[in-house]
């Protein structure tokens, strides 16, 4: 093996392959993100369909593959195969180049988001302020289609999305200036922009940020997420694309692959933002209650977890073989479904052996191997329910109108995020 | 042809004091934009021309026509039994209450009077309509909004309405279920059961519709204060229905001037104070309890007898004219019949609601943002059909 893949795995402490200098294996998980967040926005895609479905008393997709578990990928052909259209009108150039700005912006930000203590590209010490400036780069992709369409709706849909997204981007600002005043409540004093460093005061501090100064943290994260909603664009901040309103608001000139690369974008910023909120308050890849439950017996059963999750969507999978109906129409399918079971109970057995086998925290390759499969699923199932809020909001709530969305950014959000970091500061001085 | 006349968009960007050659297209501060004919929020084929200051809306001009088949032109080349169907096409979503209003209308030129029986039958439809109506009003209002369950919700209970009228007469939307001088059919075996089974049914449904909006802090930000009307406007711009007595007008045509037996029930008139989006909201929600409560009574004491009155088998009525309004859902529904004495209608003219109402469009929407225009076309609850018919 060349000196240059075995040296980062030589490395004795956790330390990310950025920090490590090992460029290929910052370049292999690159690939491994980019890969893994590709593959979460079409299961979020499905997802949300299934989900919002059965919020409407629907079915959703229920056609193409099992339960239409293949929709994503029957959509993405679609997509591709479809004509590509410039309105003669557009700006060409710019027209083109606008969704690869919200794309690139979406996914670099993916570079510092920390999925364990080495689980990660990079561990940039200004990572949080890294990551806040290039995930607003994205409204620029916005206000540029906008622009570039030379229409009347995309125009208008363009203007709203920039004013929203840089009048939330002040409170959202603040919020986590109070978080990251909260990491400097050691004995040196000594705060950090890191994402890993974050979390790590967190677990040094033995209290995730958002139960910190109750409710200043609680109040921070609260802020947090109602404007990384608006932020992204999403219900019942959504008037970017208001489809009552704007038809599409800016992409409505966009069509096929360009479209989608849209749809790729916002919802990897969906999960780029859910991954800032989780990093920031809920512990980053902590495990629930790892200083009340701290018996190795509890981080045997929370190792668990990764295991029985599988087990369970395997689980589901076979009440759904089970529960097809026998007509031969359904032959195919009911194969194709319990051949997904199959996978999932396979990855599941996989996860419970590797559970077993490396339970004792020796620094042993199987356990440092569990621990890493640990720290991303606790990150990876915190996202997750943040997703799901997501939908959630999208199936209850109507739309704010603008005027009054950026009177609660302006009006409330701000001056409750200038109150609490305040607070912060003076409870954490008066703490330490 | 002169096209000045027939070219839609000059018509309507005249009104609104558009470019002139004085005042060239990059100077002006004024965005025009076209909302419509496909657009997914103006319920059809509305064309709505705005003329914005921003997202400030300054005018609106309505270009409507789109769907326009001459109803009433077809009408004079009809038969009084061959034109009952077309009305049924109007308000497609509310097309029991149409051809009440038609059958009454020729019923009243003829001097006839539909049994006991028979009106009983169609109150209860009638009104089974005004809920199915507005089922559809708050779930694609909603929807406007911006919440979309709702409608989903609205679907599945208005679903049980059309399969009532699907077994009474065989068709779901376009039912043609009465005839002149009654009804063509007597009611299936189990009619009553249906019916009750549904009252038991939609009663708590309309609560769940209510738990989802009512008090939801987003909608009622996007509906108080937003479209409002004030009844000394409604009232000289002829608006009618729910929409009048939000403004707090309490005009009703069934107790006002009781048609088929209206004059029988105990029911409340709901009326709003704002005039309000929101109002207009409450109002219909308070309606479609009051239809459950007619249509229990309805349900209870319907007598027995005939369904259908005298009616010779061509229908010729004596030389006049007749105009006969009724309460549709949408407010005010008039047939004006001119007979020669001949099978065919001289001349017939259809009062819609829906084209009414909407005149008010401009005036609830002046000074509001482009996100309310949405909300108002969706509260004034038109049906194009009905508009251009």
């Amino acid at each position: 093996m060349p000196n240059f893949i075995m040296s980062y795995l030589g490395i004795k402490d956790a330390v990310t392959p950025g920090a490590a200098g090992s460029q290929f294996w910052a370049l292999i998980y690159v690939f491994i993100i980019f890969a893994g967040v590709s593959v979460a926005v079409m299961a979020m895609n499905w997802l949300e369909r299934k989900a919002l479905a059965h919020f409407q008393i629907r079915l959703g997709p229920m056609r193409v593959g099992p339960h239409g578990l293949l929709q994503p990928i029957a959509d993405a052909i679609k997509l591709m195969l479809k004509e590509d259209i410039i309105p003669a009108e557009a700006d060409q150039f710019v027209f083109w180049v606008a969704p690869l700005i919200g794309l690139l912006a979406a996914f670099t930000v993916y570079t510092v988001i920390p999925f364990g203590p080495s689980q990660a590209v990079s561990d940039m010490n200004i990572g949080i302020l890294f990551m806040l400036g290039v995930s607003s780069l994205g409204v620029l992709g916005i206000v540029v289609a906008g622009w570039a369409s030379n229409s009347h709706y995309p125009l208008i849909g363009a203007l709203r999305s920039s004013a929203q997204m840089v009048s939330y981007e002040v409170a959202m600002g603040l919020a986590v200036v109070s978080a990251i005043l909260m990491t400097s409540l050691n004995t040196a004093g000594t705060g950090t922009l890191s994402m890993i460093g974050i979390v790590q005061a967190q677990q040094q501090q033995g209290v995730w940020f958002i139960f910190k100064f109750f409710p200043l943290g609680l109040i921070a994260f609260g802020i947090f997420a109602i404007a990384m909603i608006a932020e992204t664009n999403r219900a019942p901040f959504d008037m970017a694309e208001a489809e009552s309103e704007l038809t599409a608001g800016y992409h409505t000139e966009y069509s096929g692959l360009r479209w989608s690369l849209f749809m790729l974008a916002e919802y990897a910023a969906m999960i780029a933002v859910s991954s800032i909120a989780v990093a920031l308050w809920l512990g980053g890849w902590m495990r629930p209650f790892p200083n009340l439950l701290n018996a190795p017996a509890w981080d045997f059963i929370f190792s668990l977890f990764p295991a029985l999750t599988f087990f369970g969507l395997a689980a589901i999978a076979i009440i759904g073989v089970v529960r097809m109906p026998a007509h031969s129409f359904f032959k195919i399918q009911r194969i194709g479904l319990a051949a997904f079971a199959a996978v999932l109970g396979f990855i599941a057995l996989l996860l419970l052996v590797i559970a077993v086998a490396g339970r004792s925290a020796d620094g042993s390759v199987a356990a440092r191997f569990r621990e890493g499969i640990d720290y991303v699923y606790w990150f990876v199932f915190k996202v997750a329910v943040f997703m799901y809020l997501f939908i959630w909001y999208r199936a209850t709530w109507p739309r704010y109108r603008f005027d009054q969305l950026m009177k609660i950014g302006w009006k409330v959000m701000l001056p409750i995020s200038l109150v609490v970091l305040i607070a912060t500061a003076i409870v954490g001085v008066l703490v330490s | 042809m002169n096209d000045s006349t027939h070219d839609a968009s000059n018509r309507g960007l005249s009104n609104l004091d558009l470019e002139t050659p004085e005042k060239p297209y990059l100077d002006s501060n004024e965005l025009i934009i076209n909302m419509g004919p496909q657009h997914p929020a103006t319920h059809g084929v509305l064309r709505v021309i705005l003329k914005l200051d921003g997202e400030k809306v300054l005018g609106t001009e309505c270009v409507i026509g789109y769907l326009h088949r001459g109803v009433e032109k077809i009408a004079e080349n009809r038969t009084y039994t061959m034109f009952n169907p077309y009305v049924d096409r109007m308000d497609y979503v509310a097309a029991v209450s149409n051809g009440l209003g038609y059958c009454e209308a020729v019923e009243k030129l003829m001097n006839v009077e539909a049994p006991a029986r028979a009106k009983y039958i169609r109150v209860i439809l009638t009104e089974l309509n005004r809920i199915a109506s507005h089922q559809l009003w708050l779930g694609t209002h909603a929807l406007d909004i911006g919440a979309m369950t709702p409608l989903f919700y609205t679907f599945r209970d208005r679903e049980e309405i059309l399969k009532i009228f699907e077994r009474y007469c065989g068709a779901r939307l376009t039912t043609h279920a009465f005839r002149i001088g009654g009804c063509q059919y007597e009611t299936y075996a189990g009619f009553e059961k249906d019916v009750k089974n549904f009252l038991t049914f939609v009663a708590p449904k309309i609560d769940e519709y209510e738990e989802l909006l009512t008090t939801n802090r987003i909608w009622i930000e996007r509906t108080r204060n937003v479209g409002v009307i004030s009844a000394a406007d409604a009232i000289s711009l002829g608006v009618t229905g729910p929409v009048l007595r939000a403004s707090g007008v309490k005009w009703d045509l069934r107790k006002a001037q009781p048609y088929a037996a209206y004059s029988e029930f105990n029911f409340d008139i709901p009326t709003g104070t704002n005039g309000d989006t929101y109002d207009r909201y409450l109002v219909r929600m308070a309606e479609m309890r009051q239809s459950l409560r007619i249509i229990e009574q309805a349900v209870n004491g319907i007598p027995e007898g005939p369904i259908m009155a005298k009616v010779p088998k061509i229908i010729k009525p004596p030389v006049g004219e007749i105009y006969h309004s009724i309460e549709a859902p949408k407010g005010e529904l008039g047939y004006f019949i001119v007979s020669d004495g001949s099978t065919q209608p001289y001349r017939l003219r259809v009062r819609p609601p829906s084209f009414v109402n909407l005149q008010a469009l401009d005036t609830m929407v002046r000074g509001l943002l482009v996100a309310d225009v949405v909300a108002v076309i969706g509260t004034i609850d038109i049906v194009l059909g009905e508009v251009d018919r």
